[in-house]
This record gives structure tokens, C-alpha cells and sequence, in this order.
């Protein structure tokens, strides 16, 4: 079948997208900022979607949207609002981050000049039905040892946390 | 509207026929029936519940009480709508829109019968697990937004419990996923092995992959499909926040848990939400395990006969209802106090009657006996969710924990490989 | 939230709830929850308050803050006759209210030096044991319900209905009987009462059965009760624990049988006991007591001896200067009075020792280090009526 109105889809879906990360950042309150979040997860599964990548969508509301933002809530629920919406927090550092913006921004000026050459103008078609079994392909035929170290790598990282975390276990 | 008509004689979902108009129309029915069962949902709950308690349940609004569900949503319409002072007001207020939009979102996908959904999306199932979880995300705002100390606690104990369980619940999934790629028929030599294998997470292919392998997939690789559905099935009562895993609203110790400040309307959305997504994971598990829309014995009682005769059962079904309301109706005391009552609960059996009689006619009757048995599937859930709650006690918040990690999701993983394992060799 | 709570007027502060030493340090520096359970509270069964310090869900500190049903009943009595007074002791456990008032007129009549004549001391008994049957039942319901099984309260109260119209039919009244008077009962039992006693026995002995096939072998009941709230026998002989609750810690004390009082002494029966002193073992001790119960009332209507009912008292009541203590076996525990007269016809000081009130202070013993959870299920496996603890 074919898309339905993308241009409007894809814009609707990019303003949703970067007015919630500003979002983000810019409320006080952190739970606000995590709510904030899930739009901008969502309204990426939805671009995900336009991209003909369904699984990557479904992968994205049910891991990051479902699971990781829940866990971010969850942490955040027992800090103490009042305490955390008084503390001057990374302000001081504006430079860095005026520096590191302007870094980025560059390399997305970058990436949008020189890319138009290097990557082809329109998205490569995979049969929409076969998109898991692609995704499924790639990462248990293909590119096996680098999924595996990536795997083990979140283990590493799991265990650390426990252990910091935990005094005894 | 030649593309509305058309429609009628393609055999596709709305959605993959691009008939927008008819997506619209779905949805709308869609939406008005699972109102209409959570309705029937509330007043059936309360009906067999009290049966199982030795006591009559509602009997006043209504013969037998039948009006007595749309009785309580009037009040809770009109009662007043409280926001605590100190809430957070644009979380309090945004956290039941969260949980009823998820919880009616899952039914884009739910396939009724092979034509009825609103959409065939080739990632259905993980699309129904990925916005299910969501409706923890409004139970966790719900509770952080009403700035009460139970509320707190009762979503602390939600968002736990749902990211547990969700990993047991995916598990379980995978392995009916992975049936549909694979052939053969296990031990006991249940289904037909020459079938096709697609491997697919469609929820309209998963049950014709249940059609093509001759076996609904609770029965394939004996134990195997058993144990998964088991996991599932119990996973799915956590999931829903229901006893015996209702600790988030375990009235006994946290009052209301998660929706204590909550009142009249925005309440009744918790409610209505609750019961949604009940008949939400129900339908997966039927879909996945149950067959979905199929009717009992597709091969084996196969042939025209058999058809009509399974067609009639709709029908049948009305009937009964039918002639349960009529006898009560002549049961009823003879006494001018019960005039009313006894006429509307027999204008309610003859409309059953009636409802029976159009069934019968021969193109509805094709046509909604898919639905008819996937819903018959789903009514058995429903019963087993009453079950639970008027048998067992509330576990506890690491009792439940345990459980979860320590045994649904080692099972799960366990029978995940051992399938895997079946139908490779 | 700790200002608000010491804004109220109450005895208590938090400041009182120190984390003890040896508990667990809490978790990554999350301050303490402080949940303030109760008064108005689904499950402390009627307005007690208790105020937990938890961290997350594990509960560190607990106090218990009564009083919110003090009706003064102890002072109502120094200016009321004794017999006037006979009413108002049925108010305080209302659950077991014949219970209250067979400990009274003991009372009394000891202090006058008078005694029950024998029937009236058989149907005294009778009544006894059936008011420990209705408090039993209704202890089980609610402490099911506390624990999230919602279906056995409505059989256990199905049931209970019918010791509640052999009351009705014996009295009048079916929650605050007032049942008995000093020196006996006032009323001869109505033309059939053994043939109604011994038929609810019959009744309600599958039903016993049937609540126990409900709750004994389940699996969650089981995980959510043992081991929950353990109380060790010397904690509760220090405590001054009595009741089931001292008898499923394995010591085997029954006042009925430690120091026979109304008939109790002519009838065989058995005092169960459990090991562990848990909620599960309270459970079993308290349906084990239905049976026994059962058992004595079967005894006791076969064996109704003739007579009077009330026995001889002196119209205005004039005790001699003096003091007594009296206590029986109330459901709960031990249910003692002790009155001081001085010579006029009322009665100069009475102390009521409630079992509920002693029991309560084993709380916070019982739920340390447990969850949210177990509070519930341990106020529930104390079996307290707060009109006793408040009196």
C-alpha cells in the first residue's frame, strides 16, 4: 500500500519530536523532562516508521518508551522534587556546552552538504513484510560477533551498576 | 464510494485495502463494542462474583440488576471532579488520557476474523506488547501526580511489577512467534507436519499459521505450547494490575493505590481502562495460543455440513440468553410493584431473541461467526479474571517479584529454547 | 510531610521514630517515606493509626496512636450502679459483647460473694461459646480480606448470622446483647433454644471445613502467613500477649482451663496450640478454637441442668469495702476486671484489662523489618477491636 500524506506525517512528527526534547532540557522539573522524553521516543517510532523500518518502531516503544523511560520514572519518583528544582545544576559549564553544540551542529551542516552525494536520495525499499526477518538477519548472520560484544558489553555495564549500586549482595 | 463498496467484497482489512472510510467505521464499532463489554464486563463481574460469594449482587436498578452499570457511570459523570492542591495538574490530568488511549490503541491490531481489524501491521504482536506496557507510564504519572503517599507507593509497586512481567510476557510471545516458522508436531504428534512455516508477527498470520499447521498453537509441541500459554496467561493478570497481583491498588493496604485522589470521571477512565486492556491481553492470548477466530475443529469436522452447523452456534447463543430472560420474566413475582421491571426484562429477552434471529440470516451469519468464537475465547479469560479475584489472596510485593524473576522468566526462557529446540530437530 | 504530621495533636512525634541501629541503611540515600496509616484506613480495623517509617517498602520503625474511639468508659463507671453499669461494657468489644458481660457479673458476684445458679452458669457458657465462634468468624473474614482473599468474609459472615438470631431470639439484641445480669440471666431461654444451638452446630461444622479449604492449603495464603509476624513465646509472656496469640506461640494457657470459671470446668475439651507463633499458626490456633468451642456447646446443651435462672441478689446492690480481680478467656485473650468498691452502690474505681490493648503493643515487635503487606496482615492476625483498646 502506499504511504499516506508523508510530507505532513514527517513534519508533524519532527516539530513533535525536537519541541519535546526541548522540552527536555528545558523543564526544571524532572519528571516533566522524562514525560517530555516520551514523546520524542514516540514521535521517533513514528518516523521509524515512514522509514519502512517497522520492527525498529515496535522495538523502540516497547524497549525505550515501555521499559527504559519507565525505569527513568521510576528513579526519578523518589527523588525529592523540591530539593532538585532548588540545585544550580550544569549551568556553570556553558562554554562546554556552547562549544560542544557548535561542534555538533557543525558536523549535521556537514553530514547535510557532503552526505547528499555520498548517501542515495531515497531510502532503499526493503518489502515492508519481510523488514523483521531482515533486522533478524543482519544481526544474527551478518554482523554476529559485533551483536554478541555489544551484548556482553551491557552485561559489563549491568553488573557494574548492580555492584555500585548494592552495598551487599 | 465505489471504493466504499468495493470494500465489502475484498477479502482484506480496512487498512491493508486503504479503504480510509472503512477504517474510520471500524474503529468507531470497535470502540463502542469494548465500551459495551466493559459495560457488560461490570455488571457480569459483579453478577458472578457474588454468586461465588453466597449473595445476589445488584438486583435494584433494572431487573437483576442489569441497569445497573449505566447507573454508576451517571453518578461517577456527575460527580464532583477533585484535583488535590498540591497535585501536579497537567500530569494528574494527562495520566488517565495515557492509560485509556493506550488501552484502546491495542485494538488496531486485534484481528476479530480475518477481514475484521481495523489493520494487518507485520509487527502486531510486538506492537500490542510495546503500547500495553505504555499503560503503566499513566499509572506511574497518576500516582507521582497526586503528591499522596499511597498513590506513591501503589505506582512504585506498578511500574516494578509491569517491567517484570513484561519480560516473562515477551518471552512467552517469542515462543508462539517461533512456532509459526516452525514445522513438525512434537512428541504426541498433534497438528499436521507438511504445513507451510512463514514465521510471522502478525497477529492475522499468526492465527493462519495456526489455520495451515492444523493446531492451535496452546496444543503444538505438547507441553511446550501449554507451558508458554501458562506463563503468559499468568504474566497477562500481573499485567493488567488484577488479583491476585493488584498490589498497585491493593485496597487493603494502600486504600486505592495508584488512583486514590482520583474521582468521578477521570476515575471511571481508570476503570474503563482497566477493563480494556483485560479484554486487550485476553485477545492476545487468544490469538496467539487459542486460535483466535477459529472455530473449534476447522480440518477435522470440515465440510459444508459442519460449517453451517458450527454458524448456527451465534445464534444459539442468543437463544439461550433469550430464554434465560424470558423465564426469569415469568418467575418474576406477580405483583404491580415489579410491573415495569418484568416488561423491560422482557422487551431485553425478546430483543436478545431477536438479535438471535437476524444471526441466522445466511450472509451475517458468515460473517460474524469469526467474531462470535474469538469472542467466546475472550469470555472464557474474562471468566478466569473473576475467578482469581473472588479465590486467591493478594500476594505480596517480593512474593510477587520472586515469582516473576525467579520463575516466569526462567520458564520462559527455558521453554523459549526448548521449542526452538523441537522444531529444529 | 514530617511538619504535617506534627501540626496534629497527638501524643506522638516522629521524632520519636529513630531508625534503629542494625537496620539496613536505606537505599542509595532515599530519604524515608513516613505513611501515615489510619485513622480512616481500609484495614486497622476501625481508627487505629499507625505511623510507619518506611524505606521504600520495608517498614523500619512503627507507633501506634490510639484513642480515637475513648469514650471514658472506665470513669462512666464510677458513676453508674453496678448493675446500670452492666450495659456499658458490652460497647467495648463489640464483636464479642457476652464475652464483656459474662466478665462483669463474675465481677461483681465475687464481690458481693454471690453465685450464679447452675443453669444460669451452663447457658452463660452456651452464650460464651458462641459469641467466641461469631468473633472468631468474624476475625477470619476480615483478616482474609486484609490479606486480599475477599470471598471467605461473606461466608463467615453468612454464618455468623446465625448465632446472631439465636442471640436475637435469646435477648433481644444481636450485637450488644446485654445478655446477662449480676447473679445470673434474666431471661428463662425460649421454648426451643437447644434444639437452635445444636442445630447451628450441626451447621456450621462443614462450614468450619469449608473455610479452611478456602484459605489452609493455599498457596498464597500460605506464603503471605508464614513466617509473617512471629512472635517467640518469651516475647509474648513479656509482652503480656494473651489469648490465640500467646497459644499458637506454643504456650499452652487457657484461663478457661488455668482457672475454670462459669461451667467451663464440667466439659472436656482440648486447647490448641501451634510451634511457630506466626500468622499462619494464629490462623490454625483460632479455627481449631471454632471446633473446640463447638465441642463445649454440644456438651453443654446436652447437659442443661434444671432450675432457676437468677439467682438471688440484693435489690440495691452494696458491695463490701474491697477489691476484686476477675478474668475469663474473652476471644481475644485475657479480659480481666478489676473493681474497687467502697461500700456505696457504686463502684469506686474499675480497670478494665482489654486483651486487644495488651496484644497491640506487640506491633511494632511483630512487623520490624517486614513490608507494607504484613502491617496489614499482623493487625489483622492481632485480632483487635479499637472500641476495646480505646475503651
Amino acid at each position: 500500500m502506499d504511504p499516506v500524506a508523508t510530507p505532513y506525517f514527517f513534519y508533524g512528527l519532527s516539530a513533535v519530536a525536537v519541541l519535546s526534547a526541548v522540552g527536555v532540557i528545558m523543564r526544571r522539573n524532572p519528571v516533566h523532562s522524562a514525560i517530555a522524553l516520551i514523546f520524542t521516543l514516540l514521535s521517533l517510532a513514528g518516523l521509524y516508521l515512514m522509514l519502512y523500518a517497522p520492527f525498529v518502531a515496535g522495538v523502540q516503544i516497547i524497549l525505550y518508551v515501555g521499559g527504559i523511560v519507565v525505569l527513568f520514572l521510576f528513579v526519578i519518583m523518589l527523588i525529592n522534587i523540591e530539593r532538585m528544582q532548588r540545585e544550580y545544576q550544569f549551568n556553570k559549564q556553558w562554554l562546554v556546552g556552547l562549544l560542544a553544540a557548535a561542534a555538533l551542529g557543525a558536523l549535521f551542516v556537514a553530514v547535510y552538504v557532503k552526505g547528499q552525494s555520498i548517501f542515495p536520495q531515497h531510502a532503499v525499499r526493503f518489502p515492508e513484510q519481510l523488514n523483521t526477518q531482515q533486522v533478524g538477519k543482519m544481526l544474527y548472520v551478518d554482523y554476529l560477533l559485533p551483536f554478541e560484544i555489544a551484548s556482553l558489553l551491557l552485561l559489563v555495564a549491568i553488573v557494574g551498576a548492580v555492584v555500585m549500586a548494592k552495598k551487599r549482595i | 464510494m465505489a471504493d466504499f463498496s468495493n470494500y465489502l467484497n475484498s477479502n482484506l482489512t480496512p487498512g491493508q485495502a486503504g479503504a480510509h472510510l472503512w477504517v474510520v467505521i471500524y474503529i468507531l464499532i470497535i470502540f463502542a463494542a469494548v465500551s459495551l463489554a466493559v459495560i457488560a464486563m461490570n455488571w457480569l463481574e459483579r453478577k458472578i462474583l457474588a454468586h461465588m460469594q453466597v449473595r445476589l449482587g445488584p438486583m435494584r436498578v433494572g431487573p437483576h440488576g442489569l441497569l445497573q452499570p449505566i447507573a454508576d457511570a451517571l453518578k461517577l459523570l456527575i460527580k464532583e471532579d477533585i484535583i488535590p492542591e498540591n497535585a501536579d495538574k497537567l500530569v494528574f490530568w494527562m495520566a488517565p488520557l495515557v492509560v485509556v488511549i493506550t488501552a484502546f490503541t491495542t485494538y488496531i491490531v486485534i484481528p476479530f476474523g480475518p477481514t475484521h481489524a481495523v489493520t494487518d501491521m507485520n509487527i502486531g504482536i510486538l506492537f500490542m506488547l510495546g503500547v500495553a506496557s505504555l499503560g503503566t507510564l499513566g499509572i506511574i504519572m497518576a500516582g507521582w501526580a497526586s503528591n499522596s503517599h499511597y498513590p506513591l507507593l501503589g505506582s512504585l509497586r506498578s511500574s516494578a511489577q509491569m517491567v517484570s512481567y513484561e519480560v516473562a510476557m515477551g518471552m512467552a510471545a517469542v515462543s508462539a512467534i517461533l512456532m509459526t516458522s516452525l514445522r513438525g508436531t512434537g512428541v504426541y504428534g498433534i497438528g499436521s507436519p507438511t504445513a507451510d512455516a512463514i514465521g510471522t508477527l502478525s497477529m492475522i498470520e499468526i492465527v493462519r499459521a495456526q489455520m495451515n499447521q492444523h493446531v492451535w498453537f496452546v496444543f503444538k509441541f505438547f507441553p511446550l505450547g501449554l507451558a508458554a500459554f501458562g506463563i503468559f496467561a499468568i504474566a497477562m493478570v500481573a499485567e493488567t494490575n488484577r488479583a491476585p497481583f493488584d498490589l498497585p491498588e491493593a485496597e487493603s493496604e494502600l486504600t486505592a493505590g495508584f488512583h486514590t485522589e482520583y474521582s468521578g470521571f477521570r476515575w471511571s477512565l481508570f476503570f474503563l481502562a482497566e477493563y480494556a486492556a483485560m479484554i486487550a491481553v485476553s485477545s492476545i492470548a487468544v490469538t496467539l495460543w487459542l486460535g483466535g477466530w477459529l472455530r473449534p475443529f476447522p480440518h477435522w469436522l470440515s465440510g459444508d455440513a459442519w460449517d453451517t452447523a458450527f454458524s448456527i452456534f451465534p445464534a444459539f447463543t442468543f437463544f439461550v440468553l433469550a430464554g434465560m430472560a424470558l423465564r426469569t420474566t415469568v418467575r418474576m413475582p406477580k405483583h404491580p410493584y415489579f410491573k415495569i421491571q418484568k416488561a423491560g426484562l422482557g422487551v431485553f429477552g425478546l430483543l436478545l431473541g431477536g438479535i438471535g434471529l437476524v444471526l441466522l440470516v445466511p450472509p451475517v451469519r458468515d460473517r460474524v461467526q469469526d467474531i462470535y468464537w474469538f469472542a467466546i475465547k475472550v469470555a472464557a479469560f474474562m471468566y478466569l479474571y473473576i475467578w482469581y479475584r473472588g479465590t486467591f489472596p493478594r500476594y505480596r510485593f517480593d512474593q510477587l517479584m520472586r515469582l516473576g524473576w525467579k520463575f516466569m522468566i526462567p520458564t520462559g526462557i527455558g521453554v523459549l529454547i526448548a521449542t526452538a529446540l523441537v522444531g529444529v530437530l | 510531610m514530617a511538619d504535617i504530621l506534627k501540626s496534629e495533636q497527638s501524643p506522638s512525634s516522629v521524632e520519636h521514630i529513630e531508625a534503629e541501629k542494625g537496620v539496613d541503611q536505606p537505599f542509595l540515600d532515599a530519604t524515608e517515606l513516613i505513611l501515615n496509616m489510619g485513622p480512616q484506613h481500609p484495614s486497622t480495623h476501625g481508627v487505629l493509626r499507625v505511623i510507619l517509617k518506611l524505606d521504600g517498602e520495608k517498614v523500619l520503625n512503627t507507633e501506634c496512636v490510639i484513642g480515637y474511639l475513648h469514650r471514658g468508659v472506665e470513669k462512666i463507671a464510677e458513676h453508674r450502679t453496678y448493675a446500670m453499669f452492666n450495659p456499658y461494657v458490652d460497647r467495648m468489644d463489640y464483636v464479642a459483647a457476652v464475652s464483656n458481660g459474662l466478665g462483669y457479673c463474675e465481677a461483681v458476684e465475687k464481690l458481693l460473694n454471690v453465685e450464679a445458679p447452675p443453669r444460669a452458669q451452663w447457658v452463660r457458657t452456651i452464650l460464651t461459646e458462641l459469641n467466641r465462634i461469631a468473633s472468631h468468624q468474624l476475625w477470619l473474614g476480615t483478616h482474609a480480606l486484609d490479606i486480599g482473599a475477599i470471598t471467605p468474609l461473606f461466608y463467615t459472615f453468612r454464618d455468623r448470622e446465625e448465632i446472631l438470631k439465636i442471640f436475637e431470639k435469646y435477648c433481644g439484641a444481636r450485637l450488644t446483647t446485654h445478655a446477662f445480669r449480676i447473679g445470673g440471666c434474666l431471661y428463662e431461654t425460649y421454648d426451643g433454644f437447644e434444639q437452635d444451638v445444636k442445630k447451628f452446630c450441626d451447621f456450621v461444622t462443614p462450614k468450619v471445613d469449608e473455610y479452611e479449604t478456602l484459605l489452609t492449603t493455599n498457596r498464597i495464603w500460605l506464603e503471605r502467613t508464614k513466617g509473617v509476624g512471629v512472635l517467640k513465646a518469651e516475647d509474648c509472656i513479656d509482652l503480656g500477649v494473651t489469648g490465640p496469640v500467646l497459644r499458637a506461640s506454643g504456650v499452652k494457657w487457657d484461663l478457661r482451663k488455668a482457672q475454670p470459671y462459669a461451667a467451663y470446668k464440667n466439659f472436656e475439651f482440648d486447647i490448641p496450640t501451634g510451634q511457630n507463633g506466626d500468622t499462619y499458626d494464629r490462623y490454625l490456633v483460632r479455627v481449631a478454637e471454632m471446633r473446640q468451642a463447638l465441642r463445649i456447646i454440644r456438651q453443654a446443651v446436652d447437659s442443661i441442668p434444671e432450675g432457676p435462672i437468677m439467682g438471688k441478689v440484693p435489690k440495691v446492690m452494696k458491695p463490701p469495702v474491697g477489691e476484686i480481680y476477675h478474668s475469663i478467656e474473652a476471644p481475644k485473650g485475657e479480659l480481666g476486671y478489676f473493681i474497687v468498691s467502697d461500700g456505696s452502690t457504686q463502684p469506686y474505681r474499675v480497670r478494665v484489662r482489654p486483651p486487644s490493648f495488651v496484644n497491640l503493643q506487640a506491633l511494632s515487635k511483630m512487623v520490624e523489618g517486614a513490608l507494607v503487606a504484613d502491617v496489614v496482615a499482623v493487625i489483622g492476625t492481632l485480632d483487635i477491636v479499637l472500641g476495646e483498646v480505646d475503651r
